[in-house]
C-alpha cells in the first residue's frame, strides 16, 4: 500500500489551513466585543449576533431567503423528477440534446443570466417581484436537483418496474409505491443541493432583485460594498453554521461526497 | 396504438421542465441578444433599430480592452494555480487511508456549499491594510509595512483560487477513482520508482481530469461576480462587474447587453473547443 510521505502531509495541511482560513478568520472576528474588526484575543462576546435581531433589513433577507429557497427548491424537484424519468427510463430522438439543454444553466455565466432576466421580466412586467426571484432560481438550480435524480434513477433496477407493471400495477402506482421509495434518497438529496444553491446564489440575483425583495447574499454584498464590520461578519457566521448544519443532513440523507463528487468510489 | 401513445411518454414527461426552460432561458436569452443590437440615447434610452455600435464599442473601447484583458488575466492565473495546488491535492487525497480520506475530502470541497460573499468576506478580513495577514506579518517583524492585498489584481486571484479549486479537486478525484490501482503496482513490482509510476502510469491519465477541471475552473473565474466586486473594490473592473454597473449604475442596457453576449459567446467558444480537443484526444481514456 502507498502512503503518504511528511512532503505530501504538510501540503494537506497547508491546504486544510488555506481553504479553511477565510472561514476560521470571519467566524472569530463576529465574537469582538469591540466596535471594529479585530480579532478579540482576551474575550468573546455575543453582542454581534444580538445586533442581527435589531437589524430588520438582516432579518427580512434572511427570511426571503428561506422562503424562495424552499418554494425554488420544490419547483425544481417537481419538474427534475419527470424529466429524469423520461431522460433515464426512455430512449427518443433528441434526448442527448434535452441532456445538454437542461444541463445548460450550468455552464452559462450567471452575469449573463441576470442580465437576460433583468431584461426579460422588466418587459414582462414583473421586475423585483417574488414570482420572478423564483422562476429565475427554479432555472439555475434546476440542472443541480435533475444531476441527483438522474444519478438515483440509474443505480435503480429497471426490471423491478417492469415486474411490478407485469404484475399489473399502473404506471402512477408502479412510481408511487416502487420507484418513488426507492429513489427518495436521491430526490431528497437534489432537494437540499437545490436548496443550498439557490440560498448561496448572489451573482444572476444581485440584478433581478429590488430593494424590497433582497435575498440575504444580496443585501450582505451591497452591505460589504458600503462598509466591512462586525455585523456582516456575525450574519456570516450564522450563514456557515446553517450551511453546515444542511450539510450534515445531506451527509445523513444521502451522503455528501456522493452529492459533491457524484456516484461511483 | 400502445406503440404511438408510448412514444408520448419522454415528451411529455419532459414537457414542464422544457416549457420552464423556453419561457425562462431562451426567451430572455433571445430578448437580450436583440437589446444588444439597439441604440440608446441618453435622454430616450433604449430606442429600436438594428446596429453593431454597442459591439464596437466594446471590442474597441480601450476601457474595455482593459477590463477583458484584466478579466482573461485573472482567469488564466486563477486557472494555473488551481492546477498546481488543486491537482497534488487531489492525488495526496486519495492515498489516504479511509477515515481520513473522507473527512479531508469533505473538508476540501465542502466550502463550495458555503456562499461566495462569505468567503469573499473572509478574505476581505484577511487581506485589509489592518487585516489579518497583515498584523500577523507586523507582529513577526517581518517586511517593510502592509502589504498592499486588498484592492490588487493578486488578491483577486488568491480569493478565487479559493472559490473555484474545490471543482479541480473534484474533477482530478474522479478520474483518479477511475485508475485501476494494479497497474501502479505491477510498475513498482517490476522495480520502476514512485517517481516514475508517477510519472509515466498516474499522471497521463489523470491529465484529461486536470484538463476538464480547468475548463471549469476558467469559465467560472471569467464570469466571476462577487470576490472581483468586493476585493477589487470600485477601481478594477471585470467584465462582470463592468456589466453589472452599465446596467444598475450608467443604465446603458444595450451597451450592457453587448458586453454579456460577447461573454457568454467567449464563454461557449472556449468551452466547445476545448471539449471537442479533448474528446478527440482522450476518447479512449475519459469514461
Amino acid at each position: 500500500m502507498t502512503r503518504n510521505g511528511p512532503l505530501a502531509i504538510t501540503f494537506n495541511g497547508l491546504f486544510v489551513a488555506f481553504m479553511l482560513a477565510p472561514l476560521v478568520v470571519v467566524i472569530w472576528m463576529s465574537f469582538t466585543p469591540e466596535n471594529l474588526l479585530v480579532l478579540p484575543t482576551t474575550s468573546l462576546s455575543l453582542r454581534w449576533f444580538y445586533a442581527i435581531l435589531d437589524n430588520q433589513q438582516f432579518i427580512n433577507a434572511l427570511g426571503m431567503s428561506i422562503m424562495l429557497g424552499l418554494i425554488a427548491a420544490t419547483g425544481a424537484i417537481l419538474l427534475a423528477v419527470p424529466a429524469a424519468l423520461a431522460l433515464s427510463r426512455y430512449r427518443f430522438p433528441g434526448r442527448d440534446g434535452l441532456v445538454a439543454f437542461f444541463l445548460s444553466p450550468l455552464i452559462i455565466p450567471h452575469v449573463v443570466l441576470g442580465v437576460a432576466f433583468l431584461r426579460f421580466f422588466t418587459q414582462v412586467g414583473v421586475s423585483g417581484s417574488f414570482i420572478a426571484l423564483i422562476g429565475s432560481h427554479i432555472l439555475i438550480i434546476f440542472p443541480y436537483g435533475l444531476r441527483l435524480v438522474l444519478a438515483s434513477l440509474t443505480t435503480a433496477d429497471p426490471a423491478i418496474e417492469r415486474a411490478a407493471v407485469s404484475l399489473g400495477a399502473t404506471n402512477w402506482t408502479m412510481f408511487r409505491r416502487i420507484l418513488l421509495p426507492m429513489i427518495i434518497p436521491g430526490v431528497a438529496g437534489g432537494w437540499m443541493i437545490s436548496f443550498i444553491q439557490s440560498f448561496d446564489e448572489v451573482t444572476m440575483t444581485v440584478f433581478v432583485a429590488t430593494p424590497s425583495s433582497m435575498t440575504l447574499p444580496v443585501r450582505m454584498y451591497h452591505y460589504i460594498e458600503e462598509s466591512i464590520d462586525p455585523l456582516v461578519a456575525s450574519v456570516s457566521t450564522v450563514v456557515i453554521f446553517g450551511t453546515f448544519l444542511l450539510m450534515f443532513i445531506v451527509d445523513r440523507v444521502y451522503g455528501l461526497d456522493r452529492t459533491l463528487v457524484g456516484p461511483g468510489k | 396504438m400502445a406503440e404511438a401513445s408510448k412514444g408520448r411518454i419522454p415528451y411529455l414527461l419532459s414537457l414542464p421542465a422544457l416549457l420552464l426552460f423556453a419561457a425562462l432561458l431562451v426567451t430572455p436569452l433571445v430578448m437580450t441578444a436583440i437589446l444588444s443590437f439597439q441604440n440608446y440615447d441618453l435622454t430616450t434610452g433604449v430606442i429600436d433599430g438594428v446596429t453593431l455600435g454597442n459591439y464596437r464599442d466594446a471590442l474597441s473601447d480601450p476601457y474595455y480592452h482593459t477590463i477583458f484583458l484584466r478579466t482573461i488575466g485573472i482567469a488564466l492565473a486563477t486557472t494555473v494555480l488551481c492546477v498546481l495546488i488543486g491537482a497534488p491535492e487531489a492525488y495526496v487525497l486519495s492515498r489516504m487511508q479511509p477515515p481520513w480520506r473522507s473527512i479531508f475530502l469533505i473538508v476540501s470541497i465542502s466550502p463550495l456549499l458555503i456562499s461566495v460573499v462569505v468567503r469573499t468576506l473572509g478574505w476581505a478580513l484577511l487581506f485589509g491594510r489592518n487585516g489579518v495577514i497583515n498584523q500577523v506579518l507586523g507582529a513577526l517583524g517581518l517586511g517593510t509595512g502592509p502589504i498592499p492585498l486588498l484592492y490588487t489584481v493578486h488578491g483577486i486571484v488568491i480569493a478565487l483560487v479559493h472559490v473555484s479549486v474545490p471543482f479541480m479537486v473534484i474533477s482530478v478525484w474522479a478520474s483518479l477513482q477511475r485508475l485501476d490501482p494494479k497497474v501502479a503496482r505491477a510498475a513498482l513490482s517490476l522495480g520502476a520508482s514512485e517517481a516514475t509510476v508517477f510519472r509515466r502510469i498516474i499522471l497521463p491519465q489523470i491529465i484529461p481530469g486536470i484538463l476538464s477541471g480547468s475548463l471549469i475552473v476558467f469559465a467560472l473565474a471569467a464570469s466571476a461576480f462577487a470576490t472581483p466586486a468586493i476585493i477589487g473594490g470600485r477601481q478594477l473592473k471585470v467584465v462582470a462587474t463592468a456589466t453589472y454597473d452599465e446596467f444598475l449604475g450608467t443604465l446603458n442596457w444595450p451597451l450592457g447587453a453587448a458586453i454579456a453576449i460577447v461573454l457568454l459567446v467567449v464563454n461557449a467558444a472556449i468551452m466547445l473547443t476545448y471539449n471537442n480537443l479533448l474528446e478527440r484526444r482522450y476518447a479512449r481514456t475519459t469514461r
